[in-house]
């Protein structure tokens, strides 16, 4: 490494590594700057900065309701997938469960799946049970989704705890429920935190399953931005797509942190 | 000791969600391949007859064969600065790459399209630097789909490499110089062996990612670029022909399979979820 044979491939290293750099962030950031434009089209740069395209998308019905619809799809998508998600990755690490690797490897199918296929299977099957078109429909496709991921991270933080913490506890005397809420879930709560924040930006993100099975009365955010880019595009799909991005944003760097406290309880 | 934990019950609620709603939706419509309109293996034979397709069929697969060593060539460099860079550039370069990972698909392919397009950032800055007189056509066909499908599926091989290449003891380079190899050959005979599970895994995540794409090619490339989940789209929403759909599920899901056994064969499963 220290040789300086070494030199020129660590500034070809280095200029790779700047490009890759620009090519993941200058799309967004374009979209960000194109977002406060004053012109009715994507121009960029933009001519003149302004907020009209936030209050265009605050004043259109079509943006408000679709953005109620994606919290109310939200919200009980990624608790249900959370608490779901956590009993079964405590059960499979902890408990003594034949073919427990077999039934993990399934709780994951809906990741490996293609997103076209659940989609298109969920749709087939609502058809009979009057579920497309339902806010139902969707909360239960986004919990299915969300679920691999809420399963997957749980388990690995309660492969990293110490077994014997909580049977010690049960030897002391602790039934199964109190042991697990004095002594597993403080140690596993930031896990298990983050993956309820995963699984509310997944069902905040997600498309597929949702243009299937929404309806132009039930359309999540993802939908309408959707139907929009097949349309005439104007600025406030940047507003909406900043939005969006925004709020990723956020969810990262709340998990960041989550991230961090947790290292911090291991040391 | 009872035979059975106890704890099983905790399993019920995710098991049978994944079951009722997942499950056998899937099986239902991989079903349909069979029994749509009539039992029999008609819509194979017809898969396999009608030249639309196949040549879908085969575009995907080449689509995916073209995204991956981009994808592997872009992320190699990323991760190797990530492994062996200051701890201060490797958090730096962890959040960068992060930040487009949490963003939405959709989001992300929407800024790559006002990138590419004709008037874009991309085109203005190649003729102000006299690269072409004349807007390029980035958006709507192989380029522009290319270009998309390749940042969306950077962090799948960036993240992954980077552990192979972090756990590689520094020693091994040493001892390969001192025994009198070139850094090009210790780099090729060394190095580069030892972060192949990583980049197996990788290559394999970009390869069956891009193999079901939907949104990316339906936004950023052009008809001739049309993929396999598309057409399973349009199977089912135009002509509501859910037997072709449900074989050209199962094809794509067995291919998917496939490369999965594949890697598991390889590199094994174990050394992927570490």
């Amino acid at each position: 490494m220290n040789a300086d044979g070494m030199t020129p491939w660590r500034l070809l290293r280095g200029a790779l590594c700047i490009l890759v750099a620009v090519y993941l962030l200058a799309p967004l950031v374009v979209v960000v700057i194109i977002s406060f434009s004053s012109a009715s089209f994507l121009q960029f740069p933009p001519p003149g900065l302004s907020l009209r395209w936030y209050a265009q998308l605050l004043s259109t019905p079509a943006w408000t309701n679709a953005l109620l619809v994606s919290v109310k799809l939200l919200v009980p998508s990624s608790i249900l997938a959370t608490l779901m998600g956590t009993a079964a990755a405590y059960a499979l690490v902890r408990g003594r469960i034949p073919g427990a690797t077999v039934i993990m490897a399934c709780l994951m199918l809906p990741i490996v799946v293609p997103g076209m296929i659940t989609a298109a299977a969920l749709f087939g099957v609502y058809r009979g049970m009057g579920l497309n078109g339902t806010l139902t429909g969707l909360v239960i496709g986004h919990t299915v989704l969300s679920l691999p991921y809420v399963v997957a991270t749980v388990a690995s933080a309660l492969r990293v705890q110490d077994a014997r913490l909580e049977q010690a506890a049960s030897t002391l005397g602790a039934p199964p429920w109190t042991a697990f809420r004095r002594i597993t879930l403080p140690l596993i709560l930031p896990a298990v935190l983050s993956s309820l924040l995963l699984a509310a930006i997944l069902s905040f993100d997600e498309l597929i399953v949702s243009l299937f099975v929404s309806s132009a009365r039930v359309r999540p955010v993802a939908v309408q931005m959707w139907s929009n880019l097949l349309g005439d595009f104007d600025p406030t799909i940047a507003a909406i797509a900043t939005v969006c991005f925004g709020f990723a944003l956020l969810v990262l760097i709340a998990d960041l942190a989550l991230r961090a406290g947790r290292g911090l309880r291991l040391a | 000791m009872t035979t059975v934990d106890r704890r099983l019950w905790l399993l019920l609620p995710a098991g049978l969600t994944l079951t009722v709603a997942f499950l056998l939706p899937v099986g239902w419509l991989l079903s349909r391949a069979f029994t749509f309109p009539q039992p029999g293996f008609q819509n194979f034979v017809l898969l396999w007859e009608r030249p639309v397709y196949l040549r879908v069929m085969g575009n995907t697969l080449w689509i995916s064969a073209i995204v991956t060593p981009i994808t592997v060539l872009l992320a190699f460099p990323v991760a190797h600065l990530m492994a062996h860079g200051s701890p201060r550039l490797r958090r730096w370069l962890v959040f960068l790459v992060l930040v487009p990972f949490w963003t939405s698909l959709l989001v992300r392919s929407f800024a790559t399209a006002i990138l590419l397009q004709r008037h874009g950032v991309l085109n203005s800055f190649l003729i102000a630097f006299g690269f072409t007189e004349e807007p390029l056509p980035l958006l709507y066909n192989m380029a522009g789909l290319l270009a998309g499908c390749v940042q969306v599926l950077l962090p799948f091989v960036i993240f992954p490499l980077y552990s192979s290449m972090a756990r590689i003891d520094p020693a091994y380079m040493r001892a390969a110089s001192t025994l009198g190899a070139t850094p090009v050959r210790a780099f090729l005979r060394v190095y580069l062996p030892l972060t192949l599970p990583g980049l197996m895994t990788g290559a394999t995540l970009v390869f069956i990612s891009t193999l079901g794409y939907y949104i990316i090619p339906a936004l950023l490339g052009g008809a001739r670029q049309q993929m396999i989940a598309q057409l399973i789209q349009d199977q089912i929403a135009t002509f509501g022909n859910w037997g072709v759909a449900g074989a050209l599920s199962l094809v794509l899901l067995a291919a998917t399979a496939a490369l999965l056994a594949l890697l598991q064969f390889t590199v094994g499963l174990k050394e992927i979820a570490r």
